[in-house]
């Protein structure tokens, strides 16, 4: 237990793995934390940033959303108001049309109409001539009353 | 080997010495007669051997921690290298003061390698030196930090460091300064104050090493003695001294660091 050379022995050990420490083991450990420290770092940066753009983003899709909605109804009620013209002036020219066509329609029926009762008029002269005949069971000479039968038919 | 209690107990506490006896020449002592007779020009080589390997076993693991270092996500081995280092890093953040590269490194190396050194004491007390005597080594005490020379090594070490940055902060003017005219600023007083400075210069280096050497060397004696109990005792007492240990070992190795730091700070504060 006494004091001697292993003291000096132990003080130069000492003194050595001190150096060994501080050149080979000190510095490469403690660069690499600090470079792991950086890297952390930069990547909770990147990561706040990247969670900036996107509250951004979504901002911005919102913002965008909100706008084409509007867009969207403005189309919408124009368009309905484009249909409902559209459809006022259908039926106006369908009114119109459809008149037209009864006008016409009711022009032809009257030439109908007329037609048919000189049609008429012409029959009840042949029936008129025939049954007089048959009342005065004699010949009548047609062109001596033909005046007077026209005269007649006119009358109807 | 030994026979009596007493003999045991000395057989245990005896360092392997290899050294320079007046009659025999360079031999490996077999008594403690022919210790005492080598002398200073001896050599403990188990002291020297266990700590020259526990400090090649820190470094050689840092060394591989650091050759293998990623700044990526670190491995078992870096992490422990990485947990070792920031502990360290924290404490000689909060106690030292001044700028030097060799502090944390320094502090580093003491703490890992005394709680190595430490550590060999949960070695069961018969092991090693029943290895040793298979060999014919008449002695074998493996654990460095309880031999005097081993704590007294790494303090004297300290010791001149805190010599050095004094000197090299303060001037040589400065440091003498210090020493003559504190705690007492008058010329009168100065061969008091240099007694007071000196005596507490002196303190630094034999509290570090006394410290650790009286604690791992009282925690020995109470394995040995409790190894000579009957064997079915042993047990009971045996596992709640090494438990007790977990805390001596690394506290005995954070002291040591703690107060290198400390002093070392005192070295490179200047007053003036």
């Amino acid at each position: 237990m006494n004091i001697n050379l292993t003291l000096i022995g132990q003080t130069i050990a000492f003194a050595i793995f001190v150096w060994f420490c501080m050149k080979f083991v000190w510095p490469p450990l403690t660069s690499a934390m600090q470079e792991r420290q950086k890297k952390i770092a930069e990547g909770l940066d990147a990561a706040g940033r990247a969670e900036r753009d996107l509250h951004l983003a979504q901002e911005r899709a919102a913002q965008l959303l909100r706008e084409s909605k509007e867009q969207a109804s403005a189309i919408i009620d124009r368009a309905n108001k484009t249909a409902n013209s559209i459809v006022e002036e259908a039926k106006t020219q369908a009114r119109t049309e459809g008149e037209k066509l009864i006008a016409a329609a009711k022009v032809e029926i009257d030439l109908e109409v007329n037609r048919a009762k000189d049609q008429l008029r012409a029959q009840v002269a042949v029936l008129a001539v025939v049954g007089a005949e048959k009342i005065l069971e004699s010949s009548i000479d047609g062109a001596a009353h033909n005046e007077l039968v026209a005269k007649l038919a006119s009358q109807l | 080997m030994a026979n009596t209690p007493s003999e045991y107990i000395q057989h245990h506490l005896q360092n392997l010495v290899y050294g320079e006896h007046p009659e025999k020449g360079w031999i490996l002592a077999q008594t403690p007669e022919e210790v005492a007779q080598m002398g200073f020009w001896a050599v403990h080589v188990d002291t020297m051997g266990w700590s020259v390997f526990m400090g090649l076993i820190f470094l050689g693991l840092f060394r591989l921690a650091a050759n293998k270092a990623t700044t990526g996500i670190p491995g078992g081995l870096q992490n422990m290298a990485e947990m070792a280092i920031e502990f360290v890093q924290g404490i000689v953040k909060d106690t030292f003061h001044g700028r030097n590269a060799l502090v944390a490194p320094l502090a580093l190396t003491i703490f890992v390698w005394v709680l190595l050194m430490n550590s060999l004491k949960w070695i069961p007390v018969d092991y090693i030196p029943g290895l040793a005597s298979l060999l014919g080594l008449p002695y074998f005490k493996i654990v460095p930090t309880a031999d005097p020379n081993g704590t007294f090594g790494i303090a004297l070490g300290v010791f001149i460091l805190i010599i050095f940055y004094s000197i090299k902060v303060k001037g040589l003017g400065g440091f003498t300064k210090e020493l003559s005219f504190t705690p007492f600023n008058h010329w009168a007083l100065i061969p008091f104050n240099l007694f007071l400075e000196i005596i507490g210069l002196l303190t630094k280096p034999l509290s570090l090493a006394l410290r650790l050497f009286g604690n791992m060397y009282a925690g020995e004696v109470v394995f040995i003695l409790i190894a000579l109990l009957p064997f079915y005792l042993q047990f009971g007492l045996n596992v709640p001294w090494a438990i007790f240990h977990i805390l001596v070992i690394p506290l005995q190795a954070f002291i040591f660091m703690v107060l290198t730091v400390v002093y070392l700070s005192a070295a490179h504060e200047d007053h003036h």
